[in-house]
């Protein structure tokens, strides 16, 4: 399969616009780290923006960075840790979980709106996601949003393109908001609690006012598989605070007394608290073999623990993010009936996120969406893509 | 003035019929279609701007209001939504031809779930009445734009509302996480839910700020937070904008985000002191008020630690709020600004543009000869965190000279936005207002995929039709 990958906008926009002319599909990537993701995309050429890299405006004193969509995320993490800032969302590296050793791009990670522990706090990829450049599916080059935090001119394709997986537009470059990283991390462990009284741990812990920044809960099969957690030998409820070092100590102090209720909790250090939230936020408890399924699913945080004995009863394992509202599952195949009904029944969504390829091509990989919605869903699609060629099919067949 | 589309004749020749049709939908009660009952709906928050509308509906159900859309839909007859009426850029400006959706009917808050830290309400509750629900158990309702008394987060949705301390909690967009929407066909359809993160495309995010072009939001699912233990105030006043914005950078620097950071030019603190007596330093040029979170002893500590970096920039006035009365105080000037410009002014233009905040003092600096230039006063209130400007322009709304001067000098003031990197509008909205100036942000090629994204939800462009988009390229 051959891959374009043009060096600059204008390029992206005259190979999407030839593409266009012709007819012919693209599968849409970066570096191809997510390719195990949602429906396989069936496109003669692949296109990527992985050459558009290079950050083109940092200003840490303005919270703003700017970079070219192939710019790799650890590139970013890199430049923005060395003026003491973080990516507010805390994007995973799911590439254990999805057995690739591609890198990912910041345009990948937009596209995919990804985030990790921390978008319970302070929101997700979209949310902090302050312009963007695309080409359209008829090759023509779209802003929207800018460089400033705050700006509600016109219709918001920000949001609109993160989370589209390529489908709409390809991003050429974002401009996101960025924060100072907290001096120091802490986080409370609570052994031995099941799901249903961790999530009330957790709920408890977001619902204080220490402003707890992580909340999650590892069976204690997940549990074992994390080194700083593996000698507990039971299941782990997590609550996280990052802050100055005077206020880690204090609120996990005050934490502590109002979760005494719950049961002891001990106090993780900040190296160790870094290595146990990067495991969850990469998901590397329930990396697994090709075979499996893994399913990415978002509830209402008490509804976490309905969905994961579901997924557990046939035959999956699984952990809890996001207070519980976050239920990541790796599971056999024949599970997917299960775990679908359950975040059906929750009100929630899900997102297919590692299945042979057979499977993706034919399971439901996001839920179906209701008719009036799915008219919308096409109207839009063909608002950008009047000929469907970018990423069809990848979110649903026939789109 | 800014031009209202051509009202449809057929339409208004149908008017009694449109009028006995929405009767036989609503309670008698709902339906307002007598010339003096319809007045107060001729205008909103920029009320230089007044249009009869052709009725009023008030709905107290998402079921009647699919009614009404969809009779709407089938007469082809415009549709003008609106919550408290509270918009400073016209977003809820009537079309003579068109039914206004008021509502304020629906009401109720429907649920609150304080595990899950969601709230169900209905559009016409009031954003403050959202935090009054919820704050005996300790929590809040992030959001809060300066009319939170009246304003509805229905409305909110729509502008994607911000406010004062939206530099920690974001604005609307950051804070939601479901809808109930009607469609322009009367369908009701449920956006996301009690749950993060849509898994297709985002309508959530799509739908809030897009000023009624889409839908009409009848619900809405809020994350509710739990209130810091405290918040506590400081004010520093300095001898030059550009000191002040320095200042604003060093506390950035140093890590600390504080929960508000509020900049005022020296016209607007000598007009919000005359007010409030808030105890604002008359010899500051830029004052700045500067709000953080936590426990007493963490208020302490990151007070201390941003006096000491105030202390570098040489300040005129240096005042740390002790209590929460002390920091009430220090806020009631800046709360009180529109009515403490009202009161020196007859009429003003609240302008609303964002900047990268390091332009700030060549932009304050050029407002300030644009002020000269067009003989108009300015008072300039800044959210200094995250760049958004409100230049409160005042003029004479009974002087068309006066009047049309004003409205020029704020179309040059968001030019000036644009061009130093910034944007139209940073929370008020497009509306009517700045509909006229959207080309000076974005290209025509961007506009025809906005309207492509209108055209999509709203294929007959009946939902608030004379907003957002310049007339001639709706009409395209």
């Amino acid at each position: 399969m051959s891959v374009l990958a043009p060096g600059s906008e204008a390029e992206l926009a005259a190979s999407i616009r030839s593409a266009w002319e012709a007819g012919e599909p693209l599968a849409i990537q970066g570096n191809g780290s997510k390719a195990a993701m949602l429906r396989p995309v069936q496109a003669a050429r692949t296109l990527s923006a992985r050459a558009l890299a290079g950050i083109s405006l940092y200003a840490p004193n303005e919270l703003i960075l700017e970079a070219g969509a192939g710019t790799t995320l650890a590139a970013v993490e890199a430049a923005v840790a060395a003026a003491g800032q973080q990516i507010i969302a805390e994007p995973p590296d799911l590439s254990a979980l999805l057995g690739t050793e591609a890198t990912q791009t910041i345009g990948g990670v937009v596209a995919a709106n990804l985030s990790g522990p921390r978008r319970v706090a302070a929101g997700a990829m979209r949310d902090h996601l302050l312009g963007i450049r695309a080409v359209n599916g008829t090759g023509e080059v779209i802003r929207s949003g800018g460089r400033v935090l705050k700006n509600v001119t016109g219709l918001d394709l920000c949001k609109l393109l993160a989370g589209s997986h390529g489908t709409l537009g390809v991003l050429s470059a974002v401009t996101i908001k960025v924060l100072p990283a907290a001096q120091a991390w802490g986080t409370l462990v609570l052994a031995g609690l099941d799901a249903r009284a961790a999530v009330a741990a957790l709920s408890a812990g977001l619902g204080s006012p220490y402003g707890v920044s992580g909340a999650a809960f590892l069976p204690a099969a997940a549990a074992a598989r994390v080194p700083a957690l593996a000698g507990l030998g039971a299941s782990a409820a997590l609550v996280r605070i990052e802050e100055f070092a005077d206020s880690v100590a204090y609120r996990t102090g005050r934490l502590r007394e109002d979760l005494a209720r719950f049961g002891r909790a001990d106090l993780l250090d900040d190296a160790t608290s870094r290595a146990v939230w990067r495991a969850v936020r990469d998901v590397t408890p329930l990396a697994g073999g090709p075979e499996e399924t893994v399913w990415r699913v978002s509830v209402r945080p008490s509804a976490g623990p309905g969905v994961l004995e579901a997924a557990e009863t046939a035959g999956g394992r699984g952990l809890l993010d996001w207070g519980g509202g976050l239920v990541w599952i790796a599971a056999p195949a024949a599970a997917a009936e299960a775990v679908m009904a359950a975040a059906r029944a929750a009100g929630g969504t899900w997102m297919l996120m590692r299945a042979p390829e057979t499977l993706r091509a034919v399971l439901p990989v996001v839920p179906p969406e209701p008719p009036a919605l799915a008219r919308l869903t096409r109207s839009v699609k063909a608002a950008f893509d009047p000929k469907g060629i970018l990423n069809p099919g990848r979110l649903f067949a026939g789109v | 003035m800014i031009a209202l589309p051509e009202p449809k004749a057929e339409v208004l020749a149908r008017r009694d019929d449109i009028v006995a049709g929405l009767r036989s939908l609503l309670p008698a009660d709902a339906v307002i279609a007598e010339a003096e009952r319809l007045r107060p709906y001729e205008t909103d928050g920029l009320t230089a701007y007044r249009q009869v509308p052709l009725a009023v509906v008030l709905p107290s159900t998402t079921e009647e209001v699919a009614a009404v859309m969809a009779f709407c839909h089938r007469e082809g007859i415009r549709v003008v939504p609106r919550g408290a009426g509270t918009s400073l850029s016209g977003g809820a400006l009537p079309l003579a031809d068109a039914v206004v959706v008021g509502l304020m009917r629906l009401n109720g808050i429907l649920s609150v779930d304080y595990a899950d830290r969601v709230a169900v309400v209905q559009a016409g509750v009031t954003n403050i009445g959202i935090t009054q629900r919820v704050q005996e158990e300790g929590f809040f309702y992030a959001p809060d734009p300066s009319s939170q008394l009246a304003c509805m987060i229905g409305g909110n949705v729509n502008m994607n509302s911000g406010g004062a301390h939206c530099l920690k909690y974001g604005v609307t967009a950051n804070n939601l996480l479901g809808l109930r929407i009607v469609t322009v066909e009367g369908e009701t359809v449920e956006i996301g839910g009690a749950h993060l993160d849509a898994a297709g495309y985002d309508w959530l995010g799509l739908l809030t700020g897009s000023e009624g072009q889409l839908a009409i939001v009848t619900e809405v699912t809020v994350r509710i937070l739990r209130s810091p233990e405290g918040a506590r105030a400081m004010l520093a006043g300095f001898r030059a904008n550009e000191v002040a914005g320095a200042c604003v950078d060093a506390i950035i620097s140093s890590g600390i985000i504080p929960v508000a950071l509020e900049f005022m030019d020296r016209p607007a603190i000598h007009a919000c002191e005359a007010f409030a007596h808030a105890g604002y330093p008359l010899d500051a040029e830029a004052l700045l008020i500067i709000e953080v979170e936590g426990s007493v002893e963490e208020q302490d500590r990151l007070l201390g630690q941003i006096r000491t970096i105030c202390e570098r920039f040489d300040p005129v006035s240096l005042r740390v709020a002790q209590t929460a009365e002390e920091s009430a105080a220090i806020w009631k000037g800046r709360k009180g600004a529109f009515g403490a410009v009202g009161r020196i002014s007859p009429d003003y233009l609240c302008m609303d543009g964002t900047i990268p905040t390091s332009r700030l003092p060549e932009v304050l600096g050029r407002i300030g000869a644009m002020s000269r230039e067009y003989g108009l006063q300015v008072a300039n209130i800044f959210h200094a965190g995250d760049g958004n400007l409100h230049p409160l322009i005042m003029f004479d709304a009974n002087d068309p000279v006066s009047m049309h001067k004003a409205e020029e000098f704020g179309a040059d003031i968001l030019k000036l936005c644009v061009e130093v990197g910034g944007c139209l509008t940073g929370e008020h909205g497009v509306g009517v207002e700045k509909r006229d100036l959207m080309d000076v942000q974005f290209t025509a090629t961007e506009l025809d995929q906005q309207r492509r994204i209108k055209s999509a939800f709203d294929p007959g462009w009946l939902l608030n039709p004379h907003k957002v988009f310049p007339l001639a390229a709706a009409a395209a």
